[in-house]
């Protein structure tokens, strides 16, 4: 309408599209943070990589693969790792058979309150991981909620020891990653037909029979991420390991954050944070690939 | 087959149980009259939220973390909202890019980004400082708000904005009297979680905090791996209450911005 009578309007874009904001002006302050608190400590932390730690334990400046070739040399580091993959293993199965149900509950339900159900499903996301690891640490506890059961009923006469060790952990760091799995797993479950399995189920298939052969082999893929996701996340768990292993677990997070703070032998600290991305990337690349396969 | 079956619901309802027993325990603790932590407690009291008013480092550090998140929230909406407008309103080469490198932040693990950040500010003398713990939490809330934003600017409806510039108003005046005004239940969401985030970050605060500025995470951890007794049940107690509070907060402000916004 306008533009016809006026000359100018044809070159003038309708809409105030950014022509006349200045938009690097004001991409330029968050991009200017971003460089200087993110990416140059990052890059910092990987050249901290290449220093030497001298013999009296101060860093000095070098860039050789010393350090590198130190830490790979210890044996504790390969039993670091393995006690890693082993807890995020463990964690991440079982947070999947805690998941799952709830996940496939959420996605069916025709509840009114399902959006509360939701919300209440992914709770731990909402509270603070220390006021958890505490109730975990109450109810796990030599004279918690689960001990307490036990031995009212009279199966054990001494407490068994739940906390403090690798049950502890493991519990405490399901737990942890369960609203992340459950999330994914739903993301995931958007791919169900629920057809099929009507189809099965109206050829006579029990609905146990319905369940492995059809939805649970449909479900695969949102399986494989979710796993994968748990996983990456359990890798780089600090705060859990740390309250629930009560300073006798040891995995790579605790021991990063053990050489970068009371050790002060920053070298070391980097070498293992960077493996540790390294075997989270590798990770996070499988994950991805089978999630892949299975679609197929 | 309607809705999801008896066995299923079962499964899920045990599966909730045990989603919701670690926050049950604590509420019902936090009132325990016992010296340590025995569940259940043998007689119910209010002394552990008399010896927290009484507790001085972790009520320090509580006001130290309200302060913080406070200027956390503030300094990265200041920062992200611009940046947001401009990924939502250019069309420039990079911007794909541009919005990857402000999500960046997201893809390391905050154990990385705290070990980053010790290396990084130990020679600039910022740990344990309130303007290192700030730069640090920013690092996790800066790319919420940018995200958040850049949808909640994407939803808004192009017509207002065209309208108010056809009718001659500056860019600035269409952002500052149409865009933000319209974008106000996102603004207060965001907002509110960017002080969440900030109030409840402990990894990278335990990597870079300090005796001299400690955050009320960092305390907490401190006092459940020294202590066994119930006052950290009763902070939680509080704690739980404020994050409640924030989100009914939101939810009735953002519910009347909308109703202005009609």
């Amino acid at each position: 309408m306008t533009d016809a009578l006026h000359p100018l309007a044809a070159e003038r874009p309708a809409l105030p599209r950014g022509r006349r904001l200045p938009l690097p002006l004001l991409v330029l302050p968050a991009a200017l943070f971003v460089l200087a608190v993110y990416v140059w400590p990052t890059l910092g932390l990987f050249r901290t990589a290449f220093n030497e730690v001298g013999p009296t334990g101060a860093m000095v400046e070098a860039w050789s693969l010393q350090t590198t070739r130190e830490v790979f040399a210890d044996s504790f580091t390969a039993e670091l790792t393995l006690n890693s993959l082993w807890l995020s293993l463990v964690a991440t199965a079982l947070a999947l058979a805690l998941s799952y149900p709830v996940a496939l509950f959420l996605f069916r339900t025709r509840s009114r309150f399902r959006g509360l159900l939701a919300v209440v499903a992914i709770m731990p996301m909402l509270v603070s991981g220390v006021v958890r690891i505490f109730g975990w640490l109450a109810i796990l506890g030599d004279r918690g909620l689960v001990n307490g059961i036990a031995q009212w009923l009279g199966l054990i006469s001494t407490p068994m020891r739940l906390v403090f060790n690798w049950t502890g952990v493991t519990i405490g760091l399901a737990e942890s990653i369960m609203p992340y799995m459950i999330l994914a797993l739903l993301a995931g479950f958007g791919r169900l037909d629920r057809t099929l399995e009507e189809a099965a189920r109206s050829l006579g298939a029990t609905p146990l029979r319905c369940f492995l052969r059809v939805t649970l082999p449909l479900s695969l893929p949102a399986i494989a991420l979710a796993a994968g996701l748990g996983f990456v996340l359990s890798m780089s768990s600090y705060i859990t390991p740390r309250l629930m292993g009560g300073g006798r677990i040891f995995v790579l997070a605790t021991e990063i954050y053990e050489q970068a703070t009371t050790n002060t032998n920053w070298p070391v600290a980097a070498v293992l944070a960077i493996y540790t991305l390294v075997l989270l990337l590798a990770l996070a690349v499988v994950a991805r690939l089978a999630a892949r396969r299975l679609q197929r | 087959m309607n809705g999801a079956g008896r066995v299923l619901s079962t499964l899920a309802g045990i599966v909730y149980a045990m989603i919701l027993a670690p926050i049950v325990v604590v509420v019902a603790l936090a009132f325990s009259a016992d010296d340590f932590i025995v569940f259940p407690p043998s007689g119910y009291s209010f002394r552990w939220f008399q010896a927290l008013a009484g507790n001085g480092p972790l009520l320090d550090a509580l006001l130290l973390s309200a302060q913080i998140a406070c200027v956390v929230t503030a300094l990265s909406l200041l920062l992200g909202v611009p940046a947001a407008l401009a990924l939502n309103k250019g069309s420039f080469p990079g911007r794909e890019a541009l919005q990857g490198f402000f999500l960046a932040p997201l893809l390391l693990p905050t154990l990385i980004i705290g070990l980053a950040l010790l290396l990084f500010f130990t020679p600039l003398h910022l740990t344990a400082t309130l303007p290192g713990l700030v730069l640090g939490h920013m690092i996790v809330t800066l790319p919420f708000v940018i995200r958040m934003m850049t949808t909640a600017f994407s939803t808004l409806p192009d017509d207002i904005e065209a309208a108010a510039a056809t009718l001659g108003a500056t860019p600035w005046r269409v952002v500052r009297r149409v865009t933000l005004p319209l974008a106000a239940p996102g603004l207060v969401a965001c907002g509110a979680l960017s002080f969440l985030l900030s109030f409840d970050e402990t990894v990278i605060s335990l990597f870079i905090a300090g005796p001299r500025a400690s955050t009320l995470p960092v305390e907490m951890v401190r006092y459940v791996e020294g202590r066994t007794d119930p006052m950290v049940a009763a902070l939680s107690v509080v704690l739980i209450a404020a994050t409640l509070l924030v989100v009914i907060l939101v939810e009735r402000l953002v519910g009347v911005a909308r109703a202005v916004g009609n």
